[in-house]
Formats: structure tokens, sequence, C-alpha cells
């Protein structure tokens, strides 16, 4: 298996906080890994070191051979890395229409139409309210729509940020299957940051635990879902607050 | 009436003339969320740069009027879209992430800089045209009065609501005006899609200098007389013209801007006009009394 994303010794601050402290990970062609982890663990600032906001202190990034370590945030998106990111962030005063162009900005113009059809069929109801503004759709349709605005760039690599927070048991479950799906149908690689750790094991072919910056386990989601430690940390006492 | 209705054609000429120049404030603080103070400057570089053009075409022997003027037009929108770019790249984008008072010091002291310049290579003296555009028609006789309306005055109008409808056309419709939107409303997020989110600012800052230097040339044919400090003034009303129509809202500077131009005639009218500043800024505070975003300035309630 070749990698696709390879990041070495990768350190990242946001002022005088030091947010990660030398992380190694990889991420294989075709792969979902997940990155588990508790509240201020650096999940969030990984994946957004990734995209250059904040630019790396130090180590490298690297994607499909290229290093992008020190390239503009706008620019890595076109080699083919979007996200969802931690809070959604959808354009509130854009339509859900509007959010997909936006997100279609570096791919081809020809394709658009094509694109935009499949994400209405992965998630029907953002076709029905594709007129919407964002600001109006409930969470769930927000997560929706920013999986589905990441995926209008014809990423290789999605990498998605807690796509299940707040979110109905239900909704959530539709949302975990349209991740699987897209890995399945349209070899995209994914890497997911997940609170629900129960779920986010359990559909990735590999995953790491993130402790304070640090990576302090890794290995396929069956053998952390088995891993006492991580039962105990992450799961048993998570599962009572999220069940 | 007949009175009046002179009163309106002039209130609206002037109005849209401000109109113009705070459409650049407008789009530069719904982009950036910051008071351009330097773009009323732009806006008498535009009026200099128009007036050095006419001068150069006339030593040229290029006297056919639309030509000169087509000509006139175009080179001022360049040359000030280059110096609202250069604005942009020394005095803000270097202090973008720095803290909110930064740029907006930064832009006074642009401002300082960009009269002092002028008043440098120009000198304080006043520059005057000719009129160029002449004629114009009487609209109608009222109360043994004449109601005229120049050709210039139409223009001006005319231009000002054209330019208004094509960029809220650009900005709703365009994949750049979408990229100004999404700038807008989350800079980060725009970033991680692709958006290359300075290049946005930039053009930006040339669109608003290549709309003030409209506004420049259409303050040298209308008045004839410029100088330095013109900047200053037409600065500040064109601001306040934004925050009345709501800043951030394009058609709400335009409005604002009429608004403004008319309140000031009418007012210069009717009563002492060294008074009609007084009328224009009671007006902007019953206006953010009663509605704090300004006219059409959207209201800060979004479920997110």
């Amino acid at each position: 298996m070749s990698a696709l994303l390879k990041i070495s010794g990768l350190r990242a601050a946001y002022g005088q906080i030091e947010a990660l402290k030398g992380v190694d990970l990889t991420v294989g062609a075709g792969e979902i890994v997940a990155l588990i982890g508790a509240n201020g663990a650096g999940k969030s600032t990984l994946l957004m070191t990734i995209c250059g906001r904040p630019r790396a202190a130090a180590g490298t990034i690297v994607f499909d051979g290229r290093d992008i370590t020190n390239l503009q945030t706008f620019a890595i998106v076109r080699f083919g890395i979007s996200q969802a990111p931690e809070g959604r962030r959808i354009f509130p005063r854009m339509t859900v229409l509007e959010n997909l162009q936006i997100g279609a900005t570096t791919a081809a113009p020809e394709r658009f139409d094509r694109d935009r059809a499949r994400v209405f069929e992965l998630f029907p109801i953002l076709g029905e309210r594709r007129h919407q503004r964002g600001g109006t759709l409930s969470g769930g349709e927000q997560q929706m729509l920013a999986i589905g605005r990441a995926l209008m760039s014809q990423p290789r690599l999605l990498l998605l940020d807690e796509p299940s927070l707040g979110l109905a048991p239900l909704v959530a479950k539709q949302i975990f299957g349209v991740i699987r799906a897209i890995n399945a149908e349209e070899k995209i690689t994914v890497l997911l940051v997940e609170q629900n750790a129960h779920h986010a094991l359990r559909m990735a072919h590999r995953a790491y635990v993130l402790q304070t910056g640090s990576i302090v386990l890794s290995g396929t989601g069956a053998e952390l879902l088995a891993n006492e430690e991580v039962r105990a940390a992450y799961i048993e006492g998570g599962a009572r607050g999220a069940a | 009436m007949g009175y009046f209705l002179q009163q309106l054609v002039n209130g609206l000429t002037l109005g849209a003339i401000y109109a113009l120049i705070a459409i650049g404030y407008t789009m530069v603080y719904g982009i950036v969320g910051m008071i351009n103070f330097a773009h009323g400057e732009i806006f008498m570089i535009g009026a200099f740069i128009s007036l050095i053009f006419f001068v150069v075409l006339g030593v040229l022997g290029v006297t056919w009027l639309p030509l000169a003027l087509l000509l006139v037009l175009l080179l001022a929108m360049a040359l000030t879209a280059v110096y609202g770019w250069a604005v942009e790249r020394i005095a803000y984008r270097p202090l973008r992430g720095s803290f909110r008072l930064a740029p907006l010091i930064s832009a006074i002291g642009m401002s300082i800089f960009l009269q002092n310049y002028v008043l440098l290579v120009q000198g304080a003296h006043e520059k005057t045209l000719p009129p160029m555009i002449t004629g114009g028609f009487e609209l109608m006789q009222s109360g043994g009065f004449m109601v005229s309306v120049s050709w210039l005055q139409l223009i001006i109008v005319g231009v000002t609501l054209l330019l208004m409808v094509v960029f809220t056309a650009v900005i709703q419709l365009t994949p750049l005006g979408r990229a100004q939107r999404a700038t807008e409303q989350d800079m980060t997020m725009a970033a991680l899609l692709g958006i290359d989110v300075d290049r946005t600012i930039s053009l930006t800052f040339v669109i608003g200098a290549a709309l003030a230097a409209v506004a420049g040339l259409m303050v040298t044919l209308q008045y004839g007389v410029i100088d330095f400090f013109i900047g200053f003034l037409a600065g500040v009303k064109a601001f306040t013209a934004a925050v009345l129509g709501g800043i951030g809202s394009l058609p709400g500077a335009v409005l604002g801007g009429l608004l403004i131009g008319l309140i000031e005639a009418l007012w210069s009218g009717y009563c002492p006009s060294e008074y009609k500043d007084v009328a224009v800024y009671a007006v902007l505070i019953l206006v953010l009394m009663f509605r704090p975003t300004g006219l059409l300035g959207r209201p800060e309630v979004e479920k997110v």
C-alpha cells in the first residue's frame, strides 16, 4: 500500500501554545484512517495544519510524493486535499448551491453538473434545499453540506472533523454510511477525526490515538477497538454519554 | 415647485458622485471588515489623473470629445486602480491578522501620505478645467422658474446607476463575486476551498479604486475645480453615505449617496447652506438610532 499522505515530526503552535509536538502519521491510498483523542488533544489542529493553517513550525507533510508543508492554503486544495472542518463553517448567507459552487472553485467547470448531481444523490435533502441559505439549514443538513462542498473539489484525500458532532443518532448513521460509500465507490481516502470513537474505529481501516499533541497509539481499527486502554479512555467512558 | 425640482436634480448629481465613492468603502468593508480611510484620497487621485490626461490629450490634439472622454475614463480607471492595489499591498496586507486597529491607523497614515504626495507634486493651488460637456435640456417651466438638466448631470446619474447594477450583478452572479462573498463570510474556509483570498481582496480594492476614479472624472467635469484636499471631504461624505445605507450593502451605498446629495442640495436651497453638513449628520444619527445597521444593512442575526 502506498502512502498518500505522510506526516513526519510535525509541530504546530497557536501563539505560545504548542498544539502538536512532533506527530508522525501515514494515510495510505484508499484507506479510512481515524484519529481519536480527547478534547484539546490537537486533532483539529492536525487537520488544519495539513491545510497550512496554522503553518507547520517543524516537520514535513508529503502528499502523493510532493512536499506541501509550505504551500499556501488555497494551493493545497488544488493537489486534491479538501476538508469539512470543525464547526462545519457553512457560508451562512449563501445558498446551498452557492456553497457547492465555492467548493468547486478548483475543479474543472465541465464536471460541475455531474459532481453536484452526485452530492444530491448522496444527500437528497440538499437537493430539495438547494436555493435555501446555508444559515437556515439544520445542524445535520449543514454537516451534509460541509461534506458535499468538500467533495465538489474532487479530492483524493478528504479530511473530516467530527462529522457526527451534535447530530441525532440516525443522522450520524446516515453520514457514516456516506463516508463509507464514497471511500468504497469513489476510492476517496479519508482521514477522520471523531469523538465518537466506537463508530470511528468500527469503520476505519487504521487509527491513531492523539494525546496532548503526540501520537500515543496506533493500529487497525479492530485492534484499537479491542485495546483495554482505548476502551477505558474513549469508548466506555464516552459511550455512556453518547449512547 | 420649479426651484425645488432644480435642487432635486442638482442633489441627485452630487449624490451620484458620493454613491460611486461609497461603493468602494462598502465593498472593502464588506470583505475585510475595515474602513479604508485612504479611499477618499484615491478618489482625489482619480480626479487629478483625469485632469492631467485631459490636458495631455489636448496637447496631443485629441479634440473629438467622445474619444477624449473614453480615453480619459479608461486611463484614469486603470491608473487609479494601480494606486488602490498598491495601497492594499503596502499598507493593509502586511497587517492582516494583526489587531483590528492596526490597519485603521495604517489607513489614516496612507491617507495623509497620499494627500501630501499630491500637494507636493501638484502644488496647493486649485486646478481648473473648462467645461467640456455643455448643453442640456429644459425639463419644464414652473412658477416662473426654468428647470434645466444638463447632459452631464444625466450622464453622471446614468453611469452611477449603471455601475451599481453591473457590480451588484458581478457580486451576485460571477465566480469572482462568489469568491468575494465567501471571503467576506469566512476567510479561512474560503482558503480551505481553494480561493486565493489575497487575490480576491486585491481585486476588491482595484474595483473600488476604479469606481472612485469614475467619480473623480465626474467631479472634474461637473465642477471643474479640484485640489489636493477634495478627497478628505468627499471621503467623509461617502463614508457617511455607506453607513447611512448600511455598510456592506452595495445598493445601500448608492441609496445613502443619493440621499446625502439630496439633503445637501435641498437644505442649501432653503436654509443657510453653512449648516448643510449639520443636516446630513442629523439625518445619519436619526437613521442609526432606529436602524443601527443602516437603511439596507442586514441585521446580524444568523442561525449557525
